[in-house]
């Protein structure tokens, strides 16, 4: 660990800046943008506040013989006001704010731009991601590419038990659920690779259950999904239960083909195919 | 015969707990054989064990919480040397035994730790404020004690015998459900929870009783002291929240029991149902733990700073306000489970909202300071430390309270760091310092005041090194309860983070050597006046410690700060008031009922952990016929004789005198 400490160092301090900061998408530019315009706004009440706590603790002091001794000073109409109106009127900004910013960052909000958007369905397994483009009629495993400046509509259920998509310099996460279908509208601006992972526990594996978002040029996206389709295995009931009891670390890999409404089926399922394969349980 | 369990269900392979529970093990061994051998039982078992005095149940609360709060270390101790070294490799500790110990550590931190804290000072100190004996029901106080520790008894037991949830504090299905966790873990933490919550409900029900009905004469509502104000809240907010929590779990055990499907995967099952109930208890949890430290700040702000605590009527509305709205942001917690914009925006204001009534107790704790003469003893540095770290708090949870920023930071590190920045450095520097300012009253000594200070620093420092670094991982996009990661850029951090956990060690070795140092000088520290910080509410006009019945006449009150007017009035007038008329009155008799209900409930847990049925039933029989026989006494009170009362009455007289430096009543 020693020998590895000034490569650590150089990547935390010399290195990229805070995920949530960096953002490669509009998404997660609009949310840096509210964090730190809500930040913004409290800090100018906040840092007052520490501020005069500490100069009234320290003024006030009972050695101090210059500090006014006011012992009967329990009330004041004016500050009363003023104690009520300066959170309330922060409050009714930030929330005006939050309420839009709620709409505009809709997850289910299709996003602007000039590409028709496509559509990748999400599957959560024990421990892994299984990522499915209808369009392409091909699937791959904890790697998950996007064409860049096209929005992609997600879709995303779970096969088990919940865990939360999330590709923080994307943007928003939200809950993957057995039965259930998600919808979240992502986009990455330009060409990049970023670390996604689940970002709700969900047992053993959890740790390991990261994937890679590969942006690349609309045109390689084209290219890429051609050249995987017919190639590889098929995506079909079996390989798919044989890929869902498989657990832990799996190396990233794609399908060639993919039956149509296959995701539809996994969602109705609500996560059984584990079940009906797996005797029930997840240790023995 | 024993269900499930067999040889096997001992962890022998583990070395860890089998050896910290050997460890544990023999300590609690040997304190026992000393205690037995030096004949301190029967002591023990007629004035504690037994005992139905408020104070000494408040006693007991607290000093469980404090014991806890170290099991509790212990874990988070683990977790943060796990994490700072398991960058690129798996660490020390394999994720089955990292998932049980964080979901341990939230688990004993709330439901042993945080609750039996608040709720054993709002025992020890409601009574005394509000000037009256006891509190209403005194028996049920001592079961409700009992049946907390049995719970926290079943957890702790789960470290040799079987396992621990694997699911987090909160055990959201599917994932606790039988068919992910076919484990006895979450029904430890399911019975557990069971059985101290039903002890939580009945303390609830007995404070709330007790201000509504139980007041000395003269005071009304709006001159109850403020700490007053904040525990009928909080024990408002248990009797409303507690049965929800009680329904929830028990749909759970419906389903790992009994094959119900109201919240799996199949059959119409609901996660997102548990979701919701789990958090419509535990959002109002938040409050019942905070509101007490609030109320523990205003009377420790008022009394240091030697002014009446600033906007006393503002303060009662907005904690009532905080009351209310407190069941109406649950939603916050899970903005990404899809509701929509409109739902999520309206949890997010109604969340938004919650933080104007909190602004405005901290500008009047500001207030109060201004124009005082503020003496910086031990509980008014926690109470200055909680107001810059809990504002810091406050902020980043209005942060996460506006939806499309909780995308991003909902379950991550920021996520971590902020509630134990409101839990730290609200709810238990709120205990800390309740613990310091009550302590001479509870046993008549102060605490030492030089280990405070260190135990002081080194926790307030502990805690921004092992937070700070959190909210920084956060932005960076750590989630939370990784056992391991292969990002490099987070590993620092962890690092500082394990560091501040390391001060944080620091801290508790301090406050041990204060309470060691402090009983050593305790001849030195004691308190002859009952009054060692110039109090201004009614435990302070009583001895300390307070003899058992609090006070041998109830106090006449004639406005706010019940005891302020008396001592003023005593002082400008020369003398003390005059002297009462003293009555014979009862006091109810001790009982074993709690620690015998506690035996059985505690064997129908481990029985129902390990479907061991006949016990099951015993247990639950021998729950049963301790409160029948207890219901069926013949005689549950002694009498105070006037004459006793008045000697005991005499000799604090005399003491209030001496602290006013005037003259004393003459001999009757």
């Amino acid at each position: 660990m020693l020998r590895r400490l000034p490569f650590v160092l150089a990547a935390a301090l010399g290195g990229c800046a805070p995920a949530l900061l960096d953002p490669a998408g509009p998404v997660a530019a609009g949310e840096k943008t509210l964090l730190i315009n809500s930040l913004a706004v409290m800090l100018g009440i906040v840092i007052p506040v520490i501020v005069l706590t500490l100069a009234f603790a320290f003024w006030f002091r009972s050695g101090n013989g210059r500090a006014k001794h006011r012992p009967e000073f329990a009330y004041s109409g004016k500050l009363e006001l003023l104690v009520w109106s300066v959170p309330l009127l922060v409050i009714i900004f930030l929330g005006g704010m939050g309420w839009i910013a709620s709409h505009e960052l809709d997850p289910r909000r299709p996003l602007a731009a000039t590409r028709k958007p496509i559509t990748i369905q999400v599957v959560a397994l024990d421990w892994k991601w299984l990522f499915i483009y209808p369009e392409q009629g091909i699937a791959t495993v904890n790697r998950v590419v996007v064409p860049a400046g096209t929005p992609v509509d997600f879709r995303i259920t779970s096969a088990t038990v919940m865990n939360s998509f999330f590709v923080p310099r994307l943007g928003s996460q939200i809950y993957a659920m057995a039965g259930m279908e998600a919808k979240l509208n992502l986009m990455a601006d330009r060409p990049g690779r970023f670390h996604g992972l689940s970002a709700h526990y969900s047992g053993e594996g959890f740790s390991d259950m990261d994937f890679t978002v590969d942006a690349v040029p609309a045109q390689q996206f084209a290219g890429w999904a051609a050249k995987m389709r017919g190639r590889g295995p098929a995506l079909t009931a079996a390989s798919y239960h044989a890929l869902a009891r498989q657990k832990g670390n799996v190396t990233p890999f794609a399908y060639g083909s993919v039956p149509r409404g296959f995701f539809a089926a996994a969602v109705r399922e609500a996560g059984a195919p584990v079940h009906e394969t797996d005797n029930g349980g997840r240790e023995s | 015969m024993f269900g499930k369990l067999n040889w096997h269900s001992i962890p022998w392979d583990q070395p860890i707990p089998l050896i910290a529970a050997a460890i544990v093990g023999s300590g609690i061994l040997a304190v026992l054989v000393w205690t037995w051998r030096a004949g301190h039982v029967p002591y023990l078992w007629r004035e504690w064990i037994t005992s139905v005095d408020h104070k000494r149940i408040g006693i007991m609360y607290c000093g469980f919480a404090l014991l806890m709060l170290m099991r509790g270390f212990v874990d988070a101790a683990m977790m943060r040397s796990q994490q700072a070294i398991a960058y690129g490799n798996p660490g020390y500790l394999p994720p089955e035994h990292y998932d049980q110990i964080f979901s341990a550590h939230g688990t004993i931190m709330i439901f042993f730790v945080a609750m039996p804290f608040v709720i054993g000072l709002m025992n020890f100190v409601v009574p005394l404020q509000l000037g009256v004996r006891d509190v209403a029901f005194p028996t049920l106080n001592n079961v409700s004690f009992w049946l907390t520790a049995s719970g926290a008894l079943l957890i702790n037991l789960s470290l040799v015998i079987g396992e621990f949830a694997k699911t987090g504090w909160l055990a959201y299905p599917p994932l606790s459900e039988l068919r992910f966790s076919p484990g006895v873990g979450v029904d430890y933490y399911l019975w557990a929870l069971q059985i101290s919550g039903v002890g939580t409900l009945l303390s609830g029900v007995n404070l709330v009783t007790t201000i509504l009905k139980m007041r000395a004469p003269g005071m009304g509502y709006t001159r109850m002291p403020m700490f007053c104000w904040t525990s009928l809240a909080s024990n408002l907010l248990i009797v409303a929240a507690f049965p929800i929590l009680t329904a929830t779990l028990a749909m759970l055990l419906l389903d790992r029991y009994l094959g119900f499907h109201f919240f799996t995967n199949e059959l119409g099952g609901n996660q997102m149902m548990f979701v919701n109930l789990i958090w419509a208890w535990g959002h109002p949890e938040v409050y019942i733990l905070i509101l007490p430290a609030f109320g523990v700040f205003s009377e420790i702000v008022s009394t240091f700073s030697s002014k009446p605590l600033f906007g006393y009527r503002s303060m009662v509305v907005a904690t009532m306000v905080i009351c209310i709205l407190s069941f109406m942001v649950w939603l916050h917690h899970f903005f990404t489970m899809g509701a929509g914009a409109d739902v999520n925006g309206f949890f997010g204001v109604t969340t938004m909202i919650i933080a104007v009534p909190t602004g405005v107790k901290v500008f009047n704790w500001l207030f109060t300071m201004y124009g005082g003469k503020i003496r910086f003893h031990v509980p008014m540095l926690w109470a200055v430390a909680f107001m810059v770290t809990f504002v810091i708090g406050g902020m980043t949870g209005v942060l996460l309270a506006v939806p499309p920023a909780d995308f991003v930071l909902h379950n991550s590190l920021f996520l971590v760091a902020h509630f134990h920045n409101v839990i730290i450095g609200g709810v238990l520097f709120g205990a800390f310092a309740g613990y310091n300012y009550w302590f001479p009253k509870a046993f008549g000594f102060r605490l030492d005041e030089r280990w405070g200070r260190r135990a002081f620093w080194l926790w307030v420092g502990g805690f921004y090194l092992a937070f700070m670094p959190l909210y920084v991982l956060g932005l960076m996009g750590m989630t939370r309860r990784m056992a391991h990661y292969d990002v490099p850029g987070w590993q620092p951090w962890l690092i500082a983070a394990a560091f501040g956990a390391l001060m944080i060690a620091g801290g508790i070795a301090c406050q041990v050597i204060q309470l060691y140092v402090s009983i050593r000088n305790r001849k030195d520290l004691v308190d002859v006046s009952g009054d060692p910080w110039d109090g201004r509410s009614l435990e302070w006009i009583t001895t300390s410690p307070p003899p058992p019945f609090n006070f041998a006449v109830l106090p006449n009150v004639t406005g706010e700060e019940a005891y302020w007017g008396i001592k003023s009035t005593a002082r400008d007038n020369g003398e003390l008031s005059e002297r009462p008329k003293y009555e014979a009155f009862h006091m109810p008799r001790n009982s074993p009922t709690g620690v015998v209900t506690a035996f059985f409930t505690t064997a129908l847990g481990f029985a129902a952990v390990w479907h061991i049925w006949w016990l099951f039933v015993l247990g639950f029989l021998g729950a049963w016929a301790t409160f029948v026989i207890f219901a069926w006494r013949d005689e549950n009170e002694i009498e105070i004789s006037a004459a006793e009362a008045e000697r005991l009455d005499a000799e604090r007289r005399n003491a209030k005198a001496r602290l006013l430096d005037i003259p004393a009543d003459q001999p009757a």
